[in-house]
């Protein structure tokens, strides 16, 4: 037993003299430990679902660097306790990675968070991640994705070649959480391929820019991080749950910079692998876009404040019941108050231009008190009469959330 | 072999220097070419630094109160025939630590600059039209911190005159770039090792905006001089910014692979 215990405890004691004795190099231990209170102020559609929300989150960081700075180790936890929704009470590992650089390569082998693109509203090509769908409702929270990664870096672009294994699922609300599906989506969902959520997906991505213009090609074949959700039945209850097919999706991603005008695209196609069908739910290969631009206006009348402006318009081939961006125009705007406290505000509107009675709006300010604390007001506006649209289960829910977030 | 290179590099490099600190000759030139010349020599004196890494601290005041600082690190690598390349890695304010920001200055055209926002994990390209925002809430603006390159203004020499110690060149310097937010700056230049002492903004009425001190000098490689000290007062505001520079290295070994989207994202 006590030989157990040893052989158990020494990889920490290991540890602990790196972390005690780090062999040189830049280090950092940081992160941020926050508060966030959520009000939805219409009447749920469930009424198990609650009015207010408070939760907590902490998001430590580890990072040390060694060899010179061609090796380093990232480490990124994340844990929220939210007080109602037993399903947003939830952990992830960001990321927890060890990276070697090399001549002309970079290589990275463990659980990290990538973004590919370059649009605002909508982020078609970024596919390496899960979405953490009760984190956000806008999607751009990650969870950590096991992965081997290496990056050619070439005079002919970056050539990133990615073995993915290991699959992560949708994270959904639960019955006491707002900002989901009636009936409530079960998390664990099913799977095309016969290796469940243990498929080995991969990826490749070209990347490269010339003078003012950046392109990006990707190719991703694998599981589709977005389910298709279907009709199910959990302890006699109606439920939703996730259908994980296969797939290739492709995508492009172009940027080109003209003054203070940056235009911007993103496209996508999507083939379904293997089996499409499940339980009356068809897997259609599509296509999607966004494009459009984004325009910065600095110091404005002398004021030291910037405004920048977005304009984009999204597609979706499949019908508006599945893809919230089906044919869509989003404004927004982005204020900097280029301030101490670094004040910014952003406000972006959503309209379907097929569906007359569907659009979102958002609303985002935040600023930092003293030295290390940011304190944000967020206010989102969910508005559908059309039962044929995907924004329909979200029409009561609202909300205004105010968060408080400390640096160390 | 090697002993041949390395007389060869002591022979180029006491060339160099030799090049640098011959007193310029300034003849019967017009105040124009004058004004143009002292601003070469300026840059002539401080080429074949290849790259620094230095270590930044921003204090920003509202009048005499402390209200802030700011600290950063800085990356620079010199390019011979174009503008420097530079990577901040921002450390204060917590919350936008590890922010870092990419710049390629170019003599001519545009520059090019990236930002890398941590928490997304996303570079983002931004407009190098800003040139007159203020960088991070201080009285600097972006375009007070881009790097020298000669053929950027036309210039002036107004006159020779005392400077605390010794005697400066003060010039005249009109930026060419449309976008600049000041009409005309006027540059105190010491005469002895042409290092930039005083700079006054006027904006684009013409009324004084700005003054830099630049002070606490320190010589680098026995060649390079930079500022330990540079204090920048808003004269219409009444607030001010002092920069401190602190741990600076040269030679360090950074090449252009370290200054490029990639790095940027894992810059730390």
């Amino acid at each position: 037993m006590a030989r157990t215990g040893q052989a158990r405890t020494a990889p920490l004691w290991a540890l602990a003299a790196f972390l005690a004795a780090p062999p040189g190099g830049h280090a950092e231990v940081q992160g941020y430990v926050g508060i966030q209170s959520r009000w939805f102020p219409d009447t749920p559609l469930d009424q198990r679902q609650r009015s207010a929300s408070q939760s907590l989150v902490v998001v430590p960081e580890w990072y040390q660097q060694f060899n010179n700075g061609d090796d380093s180790i990232n480490i990124k936890l994340f844990y929220r306790h939210d007080h109602n929704d037993p399903e947003r009470r939830h952990g992830d590992v960001r990321e927890a990675y060890w990276r070697h650089v090399g001549g002309g390569y970079e290589l990275t082998v463990g659980v990290n968070t990538l973004f590919w693109g370059v649009t605002e509203s909508r982020h078609l090509v970024d596919i390496v991640n899960q979405t953490d769908q009760v984190e956000a409702p806008d999607g751009e929270e990650k969870l950590g994705q096991a992965m081997i990664h290496l990056a050619l870096l070439k005079d002919w672009g970056v050539l990133d070649l990615l073995v993915l294994p290991g699959f992560r699922e949708r994270t959904f609300a639960g019955e006491a959480g707002r900002l989901r599906s009636i009936p409530v989506t079960v998390e664990e969902g099913v799977y095309a391929s016969s290796d469940g959520d243990e498929h080995i997906d991969t990826a490749l991505r070209w990347s490269h820019y010339v003078n003012d213009v950046s392109v990006g090609l990707s190719v991703f074949r694998g599981t589709s991080r977005e389910p298709l959700l279907f009709l199910d039945s959990e302890r006699g209850e109606a439920v939703l749950r996730p259908y994980y097919p296969q797939m290739q999706q492709s995508g492009l991603d172009v940027q080109y910079v003209n003054g203070d005008w940056l235009w911007k695209l993103e496209a996508i196609y999507r083939d379904y692998l293997g089996n499409k069908l499940l339980s009356r739910t068809l897997a259609t290969d599509f296509a999607a876009t966004t494009f459009g631009f984004e325009k910065t206006t600095v110091d404005i009348a002398g004021s030291g404040w910037d405004l920048g402006w977005i304009a984009e318009y999204s597609y979706d081939s499949r019908p508006a019941s599945v893809a919230p961006f089906d044919d869509d125009l989003f404004l927004g705007a982005r204020l900097s108050l280029n301030d101490i406290a670094g004040s910014e505000l952003l406000m972006g509107v959503s309209q379907d231009l097929t569906v007359n009675d569907a659009h979102l709006a958002v609303v985002e300010g935040s600023t930092r008190v003293g030295t290390a604390t940011r304190i944000s007001l967020e206010l989102n506006y969910f508005h559908s009469n059309s039962p044929e649209d995907a924004l329909f289960p979200l029409r009561q829910d609202s909300f205004v959330e105010l968060g408080i977030d400390y640096y160390f | 072999m090697i002993a041949a290179r390395q007389l060869f590099m002591v022979l180029i490099t006491t060339l160099l220097a030799a090049q640098a600190n011959a007193e310029a000759d300034f003849g019967d030139m017009s105040a124009d070419q004058k004004g143009l010349a002292i601003a070469e020599q300026v840059k002539a004196r401080d080429r074949g630094w290849n790259d620094s890494r230095a270590a930044m601290e921003m204090q920003l005041y509202r009048r005499d109160k402390l209200l802030a600082t700011r600290e950063m690190r800085i990356q620079a690598l010199e390019v011979v025939d174009d503008g420097d390349k530079s990577l901040t890695i921002f450390d204060t304010p917590r919350d936008v630590q590890g922010t870092a920001f990419l710049t390629f200055t170019h003599v001519l055209e545009d520059d090019e600059q990236w930002l890398y926002l941590p928490a997304l994990k996303r570079v983002k390209q931004i407009s190098s039209k800003n040139k007159t925002s203020p960088f991070m809430g201080s009285e600097f603006s972006y375009e007070d911190l881009n790097s020298f390159e000669v053929p950027r203004y036309s210039y002036t020499w107004l006159r020779d005159e005392p400077c605390g110690d010794t005697t400066c060149f003060v010039i005249l310097a009109r930026s060419k770039d449309p976008y600049t937010g000041y009409s005309k700056e006027t540059i105190w230049i010491d005469k002895d090792e042409y290092r930039p002492l005083k700079v006054k903004y006027y904006d684009k009425r013409q009324s004084l905006l700005k003054t830099l001190t630049l002070s606490d000098y320190l010589k680098y490689l026995d060649r390079f001089w930079r500022p330990g000290k540079q204090v920048m007062v808003n004269h219409q505001s009444g607030n001010r910014t002092v920069i401190l520079m602190k741990d600076y290295q040269f030679n360090t070994g950074l090449t252009g692979e370290d200054f490029t989207r990639n790095s940027l994202m894992r810059a730390r």
